[in-house]
């Protein structure tokens, strides 16, 4: 028996170390940062440590231009919704990749109702964007663009830069959905050109439920919430302190040892690629190189992913994910794969590894034999 | 509580699934579903004084659908093929202790795996015309389109 994580991407551990600082926001110093007593003003001062450290890891010109939020979909709501509906006076067209996660396409989607244009910009078989495309598409009136910085499933990295640059030069306001990449690759907000970056506490090892958008200086967004005047009123609401410490201790950690973990990783994950490629009709789903360090992903032919993902789990204790339609709340396959030009029947074959902090070159050999003996079960099974 | 993921009995179906396999000239055969949707499942029988006396099956597709597959070729295995005819999808997933709502249509596809082995089976001894033997539905009762 073996028991390995290979889904960090779904939830991450806390770091203890996190854990260990992040915990007396929850007992003796807890607080409300909006409160004018030494309690409240203690509590102010560990949240704008916290978004100060978020603002280092991406090298965001001022604190000031993160805002907390409690997760990925809600910064991913409040970029899409926020900057649109502020700058529809400018023009009412939108553009996605068609990889980009559903938080982004589904707030997209939504504001056809009150008339924007989306026009969904496709990708190549590796899932880079269709650069020429982009720049066909896009005008003044696209007021925002949205490009992940990489993409969950397939671990595929963006040319963000160049993105950026066209963005600029033709449309408005870039935004990249940064939470698969943030704290796997560098990111540098100014560097990269972006507008709007959203960022995920869990993905870095902190606390689940919150996440943050930076928001270029200059750039202006409407609130999706309406409250009090929290977050300089752009996500109202009391912070969840305990959790917005962590999420900052934890960027903080990831800065300092994100390169030699990146490394450790990618070693790992080169290892499994290498071997799991060996199996008869298996095929690597997203880019070769340009690539998280940390995912691996595959399919597989004349079989279906959930069954890979209960047989790896129940047979071997090893945790993996797909992007098989069998498996999702719709039984549609995931948009990600077809986009990348998979037929649905080879979308159905998915396996995704995404690698962390407990996995070691060690598991390698147990993590192979266990993709081979499901891969050779499941295949047993199967009429095809 | 409401039930999360599947049952003990669909993962103990799922793990060790009965009746694997081909049976080389049988008496009769079914194949219901599709790729493109994610499962396709195949059944032989063979009968012995109007009983199913061997069943075996094929199937690629999820958990439930494998699942499914191995009870229906245990709930069939020695009834008569009237009886067996009478084994409806709903009886399958009760067997299984439920299944989970979006996999009731998609991947509850044995029963109509079994009843096209057994009309293959009777149409090859003359018993039901070819036009008789028309697989039953194959994507859902109310024929939607890969459970969609």
């Amino acid at each position: 028996m073996c028991g390995f994580n290979l889904d960090y991407q779904s939830a991450s551990p806390l770091d203890p170390r996190v854990a260990e600082f992040a915990e007396r926001f929850l007992s003796s110093d807890f607080g409300n940062p909006s409160a004018l007593h030494s309690r409240g003003l203690a509590a102010k001062a560990a949240l704008e440590e916290a978004r100060a450290k978020v603002a280092e890891l991406i090298n965001a010109e001022s604190p000031e231009s993160i805002v907390f939020t409690a997760g990925v979909t809600e910064a991913n709501n409040l970029a899409v919704r926020g900057a649109a509906l502020r700058s529809a006076a400018k023009g009412k067209k939108l553009l996605a990749s068609l990889i980009e996660h559903i938080s982004v396409l589904n707030p997209m989607k939504d504001l056809k109702k009150g008339g924007f244009d989306l026009t969904l910009v496709p990708v190549d078989r590796m899932g880079i964007i269709d650069l020429a495309a982009l720049e066909g598409l896009l005008s003044k009136e696209t007021v925002l663009t949205s490009v992940m910085y990489a993409n969950s499933e397939i671990g595929t990295i963006q040319p963000i830069k160049e993105v950026s640059d066209l963005v600029h030069e033709k449309g408005q306001f870039l935004h990249v959905d940064g939470a698969a990449a943030a704290g796997k690759i560098p990111i540098d907000v100014q560097n990269d050109g972006i507008d709007l970056l959203t960022l995920s506490s869990n993905d870095l090892y902190g606390p689940q439920g919150a996440g943050a958008l930076y928001v270029r200086p200059g750039v202006r967004i409407q609130p999706v919430l309406f409250g009090g005047g929290q977050e300089k009123g752009q996500r109202p609401g009391t912070e969840n302190l305990y959790a917005l410490a962590g999420f900052g201790e934890a960027a903080r950690l990831v800065k300092l040892e994100k390169a030699e973990e990146s490394q450790r990783l990618q070693a790992i994950r080169d290892g499994l690629i290498k071997e799991i490629l060996k199996i008869e009709e298996s095929y690597l789903t997203g880019h070769p190189t340009k690539r998280l360090p940390h995912h691996a992903s595959f399919r597989f032919s004349r079989i279906e992913g959930e069954s890979i993902l209960l047989t790896m789990d129940a047979m071997f204790n090893i945790q993996v994910s797909t992007g098989s339609a069998c498996s999702s709340r719709t039984l549609e396959p995931s948009h990600v794969l077809l986009a990348i030009g998979l037929r649905h029947e080879q979308a159905h074959g998915s396996m995704i590894m995404t690698l962390g902090r407990q996995n070691n070159p060690d598991q390698i050999a147990a993590i192979v034999h266990a993709t081979k003996k499901t891969v050779e079960r499941l295949r047993a099974l199967s009429p095809l | 509580m409401a039930q999360i993921g599947y049952t003990k009995k669909v993962m103990e179906h799922f793990m060790n699934p009965r009746n694997v396999g081909v049976i080389e000239n049988p008496d009769g055969y079914g194949q219901v579903g599709n790729p493109v949707c994610g499962d396709l499942m195949e059944i032989f029988i063979t009968v012995k004084e109007d009983k199913i006396d061997d069943i075996k099956f094929r199937t690629f597709g999820c958990g439930s659908a494998i699942a499914v597959s191995s009870m229906v070729t245990e709930m069939a295995k020695g009834k008569t093929l009237d009886e067996a005819m009478l084994i409806t999808r709903k009886d399958v997933a009760d067997e299984l202790g439920g299944l989970p709502p979006q996999k009731m249509h998609c991947s509850n596809l044995g029963a109509d795996a079994l009843h096209a082995a057994i009309k293959n089976y009777w149409v090859k001894i003359g018993k039901i015309k070819p036009e008789e033997a028309k697989e039953e539905s194959h994507e859902g009762e109310e024929g939607e389109s890969c459970g969609t």
